[in-house]
């Protein structure tokens, strides 16, 4: 009885992994119909469904070809892609993060935009450079191109600085001036708004200042150095937001965009550092895009050598398609559309985003000064997140620790440059090599 | 024990021995279709997660995971080794998991005996109280701890209403939902989740308790806290052994809760197994690692369980 | 049986007001950000809301398709309860009924996947179910009879486990009985067995039921846009641009409703169910 029991076990695994060994088929879709999941970009899947549709059908209507778009929340958006990875079964055409490329790049199974590639979709240079450096590891062809682009800006309150006679800071010394100025917590009013228990928030906010500082998170062949005195520096930066008593010790545990930005509209913060969709939710929490102005992020003056005022990631969505997609013409005939001037004026306008064609900014809906403020930033103040496979990583190790000393400086106890270190050392442990 | 079915009329041999050989193989054909559910969500999976353990599987091998390298027990090396902070993070998520669901257990238990004791009188207004009591567990987890999240924010929620605005506990704001009052907020909320669960099962283990022994009790003069001691927590030995264990390790296993309360990154104070190994694989693409840790965490429930059933099974024989 | 002592009967009040309380307060809060405008929903916590809104309610319907979720949900917990239950009955009747080489073992394998940790087999899972499908095209991936089948083992062994109890109590002269009469060990299992055995049945199908409806770890994995469940559905009101709690509460509430009315209707079954099933173990 328990040797056949057995033997029937084996025979069942065996069947189930010499059927996985042979996967390799692609996607289901035939010549005519392409699959696309879409990243969630507006106030519902639906909102993003009925702004996605009119371009779809202009699409089939253009080239035949039908496309069946699923919008896919964040939460699951990764999970999904990494089980069709997995299975060989995705989508044809896809939106991906654009911190997530190079990682994606190395499991191999998204397409390749070597230059032939590329030419199918307009070529490298119908795309803003900044936009095209966060598509997959450098010195290989890049695994996706950017479709909306976003960037960091400092938005504040014109009404709360007119009124303490203060214009927008232009160096970090200034903005922590500014903040205390307009510190008031009895009328629970606070200078600056942050997103202390977001981990991705951390690592980005880690990422610039350490850059700042004049460190690099990889030394040579990618090794990690998340315990430079640099490092140590832009952390200390970021934390001690909250040790200097402009910010409310509340905001450590935000995890939302929204938590923050509610708090800038009631008028609570008078500065937040955010993307540029956070444009979209001021608006449904009641404020107007005059109430507001935005300016780069400012840097330590004078920036120390090795330095340089990077004030945002080079954040935003990449769209791409599946290696064994069945219709890989077609997929990039897809890519091309929706990467064209036009489809970028409607799409990024609808969704808040920034074009990442330069054709798309002649369009007057891009020249006013809010969208002005943040194409300069992302031309001119951004660097890509590191286009490591191991970003996701990166991302974790550093932004749980900035979490972690963030909760630590909220409940009073500020970490000093050893606490810091020692958090961060530990990081750096956890860091597989290589890469 | 083997109390015959096979009802054999001597009548006619042959067909009573078709029946008998009938009859052995058909408690088998019931239970093939349970089996081949478990085999094939749970048994084969397993499997191919214990395998999974013994391979490099990352973003880089992800796509041909097939194909993956053996890696032997390099991953368990990783995940077991003290001195690594891997090791270390393991080890602290391992023991404030154990204090969490402990802590959970006998709370819930405690919990759902008073109640279970205090509704077993008819009243008024007992059906209405047992049916409340139930609800908690009936609630969507996911509604019910975001709900437990908004009362817990340290400026706009209720809990710091009730302890700093209305009875003035501290005049310090607390944080729950980071630092180590986090801790006590996932148990917290642990608890509201599957107390019901032990009132319930502890409410049908006191209805099979007959009348006559309390008030055999009662002859004897024993109290209302004798007669909880001497009738009722004997009597419930046998729900308890049980009903110890499912919560156990429904708390211990859960993801959930944590991840609902906290998101993908709980903070270091309740960083609890599920989450931790959730982190491992599926945030930082490390399957290898992660089914290791989920082995890892599995031998020591089988471990646990079995010790457990044993020593409870033996008191409970010498009890009856 | 004497009345208790008076110190008896103010504990009890005391404590059975401190645990409503403790039940009470989140449903207050859930019920009380349903009704808010989105703004007040993040402001400070005030005990009464300042203005009644039933937006949310009518708002919940359009963010994300939540009647298709609730349609899901309702078909795959369904059927997941009632396949469970079929098969844990024949289960628990042979293993009931029966001493056979391979029980306990059976017993003990069905027990331990509770213990499985579910991170360990959700991967494995989904692959099996992939390349099932490409074998045989059986859509198990992305489809509600994928999550039929994953949910309707997760309850099985408590359902398993607690029937066995159940059946153990009904004495077995009335199956014998049967048997006499001439119905098979399957007309006794039905005839006799079953009645006598239903809160048990009932009991172990609300469980079911439960399990299925408020899953999420694999929900969020093995479901697609066309069947995503509930559980995972409430995380849309989550998106890029806002979080919509009060949409979110009032979803949940609506949502609850018919598990929390089955649940309380068959509550009576349930105890009755477990008494037996219990017990016994």
């Amino acid at each position: 009885m328990r040797s056949s029991k057995t033997a029937a076990v084996v025979a069942a695994l065996s069947l189930v992994v010499g059927i996985s060994a042979g996967c390799s088929s692609g996607s289901s879709s035939s010549s005519n119909t392409l699959t696309y999941w879409a990243s969630n970009q507006s106030t519902s899947l639906d909102a993003d469904k009925q702004i996605l549709q009119p371009e779809l059908d202009k699409f089939q209507q253009q080239t035949g070809i039908h496309v069946n778009v699923e919008v896919i929340p964040w939460p699951d958006l990764l999970n999904r892609i990494l089980a069709a990875t997995t299975s060989g079964q995705g989508p044809d055409v896809l939106n991906i993060g654009n911190t997530w490329a190079a990682s994606l790049q190395a499991t191999g199974a998204l397409a390749q935009f070597d230059d032939a590639t590329l030419a199918k979709v307009g070529g490298r240079d119908k795309f803003i450079a900044s936009g095209m450096a966060a598509t997959g590891a450098p010195g290989q062809p890049p695994a996706a191109v950017p479709l909306y682009g976003l960037a960091y800006g400092l938005f504040y309150n014109k009404k709360m600085f007119a009124d303490a006679g203060l214009t927008p800071p232009t160096t970090w010394q200034q903005l922590l001036d500014d903040a205390r100025r307009l510190t008031d917590p009895a009328k629970s009013q606070w200078g600056l708004g942050i997103e202390g228990a977001s981990y991705t928030e951390g690592a980005h906010f880690a990422f610039m200042f350490n850059r700042q500082n004049g460190g690099q998170p990889f030394g040579p062949g990618n090794k990690p150095q998340f315990d430079s005195p640099q490092m140590v520096a832009g952390v200390k930066q970021y934390v001690d937001l909250i040790s200097s008593g402009v910010v409310n010790p509340s905001d450590a545990e935000h995890v939302n965009d929204t938590d923050m930005d509610g708090e800038f509209a009631s008028g609570k913060a008078a500065m937040i550092m955010q993307q540029n969709n956070a444009t979209a939710t001021l608006k449904s929490d009641g404020m107007t895009e005059d109430q507001y102005g935005v300016v780069p992020i400012p840097a330590i003056d004078p920036v120390p050598a090795g330095g340089a005022p990077v004030s945002s990631i080079v954040a935003g969505i990449d769209m791409t398609a599946f290696a064994n997609s069945q219709n890989l013409d077609g997929a990039l005939k897809f890519i091309n559309f929706m990467t064209s001037p036009d489809e970028q004026k409607i799409l990024n306008s609808a969704f808040g985003s920034l074009p990442v064609v330069p054709d798309a900014y002649s369009d007057p809906r891009f020249s006013t000064p809010l969208i002005g403020a943040f194409r300069q930033v992302l031309a001119n103040r951004a660097e890509p997140m590191p286009q490591i496979a191991q970003e996701s990583q990166f991302e974790t190790l550093i932004g749980n620790a900035v979490k972690d000393l963030m909760a630590q400086a909220a409940s009073g106890q500020k970490p000093d440059d050893n606490a810091i270190k020692a958090r961060l050392t530990t990081a750096n442990q956890q860091m597989p090599a290589g890469g | 024990m083997t109390s015959t079915l096979s009802r054999p009329s001597r009548v006619n041999p042959p067909s009573a021995e078709r029946r008998r050989r009938a009859v052995k193989w058909f408690p088998y054909l019931l239970l093939v279709p349970a089996l081949l559910a478990e085999l094939l969500v749970h048994v084969i999976p397993m499997l191919v997660g214990i395998w999974m353990s013994f391979q490099q599987i990352t973003q880089f091998t992800l796509r041909n995971w097939t194909r993956s390298p053996f890696t032997g027990l390099n991953n368990f090396k990783l995940a077991a080794t003290l001195s690594s902070p891997v090791g270390q993070q393991l080890l602290h998520s391992f023991l404030i998991t154990i204090a969490y669901a402990a802590i959970a257990v006998v709370v819930s238990w405690v919990l759902g005996l008073t109640a279970a004791v205090a509704l077993q009188k008819p009243f008024p207004g007992r059906g209405v109280l047992r049916a409340l009591f139930l609800v908690p567990f009936a609630l969507p987890v996911f509604t019910a701890v975001i709900t437990w999240r908004f009362m817990l924010e340290r400026d706009t929620g209720i809990v710091n209403w009730l302890l700093v605005d209305v009875l003035g506990v501290t005049d310090d704001r607390p944080f729950w939902l980071v630092g180590p009052n986090s801790f006590i907020s996932i148990t917290v909320v642990m608890i509201w989740r599957i107390w019901p669960y032990a009132f319930l099962t502890i409410t049908a283990g006191l209805q099979s308790i007959p009348d006559e022994l309390y008030e055999a009790a009662e002859m004897d003069g024993a109290g209302p806290w004798q007669k909880l001691r001497r009738v009722t927590l004997p009597m419930l030995r046998p729900v308890n052994r049980v009903l110890v264990l499912v919560l156990f390790l429904w708390s211990f296993n859960d993801f959930t809760v944590p991840y609902t309360l906290f998101g993908a990154s709980a903070p270091p104070q309740a960083d609890v197994l599920s989450v931790h190994i959730y982190q491992s694989s599926f945030v930082t693409w490390n399957f290898g690692l992660g089914s290791a840790m989920s082995v890892l965490v599995l031998l020591f429930l089988l471990v646990v369980s079995l010790i457990y059933m044993g020593i409870s099974g033996r008191r409970t024989r010498n009890a009856t | 049986m004497r009345r208790d002592p008076a110190w008896v009967r103010a504990v009890r009040i005391f404590v059975l007001v401190v645990l409503t309380l403790f039940v009470v307060v989140p449903l207050y809060v859930m019920l009380e950000s349903s009704v808010k405008p989105l703004r007040d929903v993040q402001g400070v916590f005030t005990i009464w809301p300042s203005t009644i809104t039933f937006q949310p309610f009518i708002d919940m319907w359009r963010t994300v398709p939540l009647a298709q979720y609730f349609t899901n949900s309702l078909w795959i917990s369904l059927g997941a309860s009632i396949c469970s239950v079929l098969l844990a009955i024949l289960a628990a009747y042979a293993l009931s009924r029966y001493r056979f080489r391979g029980r306990d073992g059976f017993l003990t394998m069905v027990l331990s996947t509770q213990m499985l940790p579910g991170i360990l087999f959700l991967l494995p899972l989904f692959l099996i179910y992939v390349n099932l499908d490409r074998a045989t095209g059986l859509h198990l991936f992305g489809s509600r009879l994928g999550l039929v089948i994953t949910y309707l083992t997760f309850s099985l062994p408590f359902s398993i486990w607690l029937l066995v109890g159940y059946f153990d109590s009904i004495p077995r002269e009335l199956d014998e009985a049967a048997l006499v009469d001439g119905s098979g060990p399957l007309g006794a299992l039905l005839r006799v067995v079953l009645p006598a055995a239903l809160p048990g049945v009932v009991a172990v199908t609300i469980y079911a039921f439960m399990t299925s409806w408020t899953e999420l770890l694999f929900a969020s994995v093995l479901t697609t846009s066309d069947t995503r469940t509930l559980a995972v559905g409430l995380q849309g009101y989550a998106t890029q641009a806002n979080v919509y709690w009060n949409q979110v509460m009032a979803a949940s509430l609506v949502v609850s409703i018919p598990v929390v009315v089955g649940f309380l209707l068959m509550q009576k079954a349930l105890v009755r169910g477990l008494t037996a099933g219990a017990v016994k173990a």
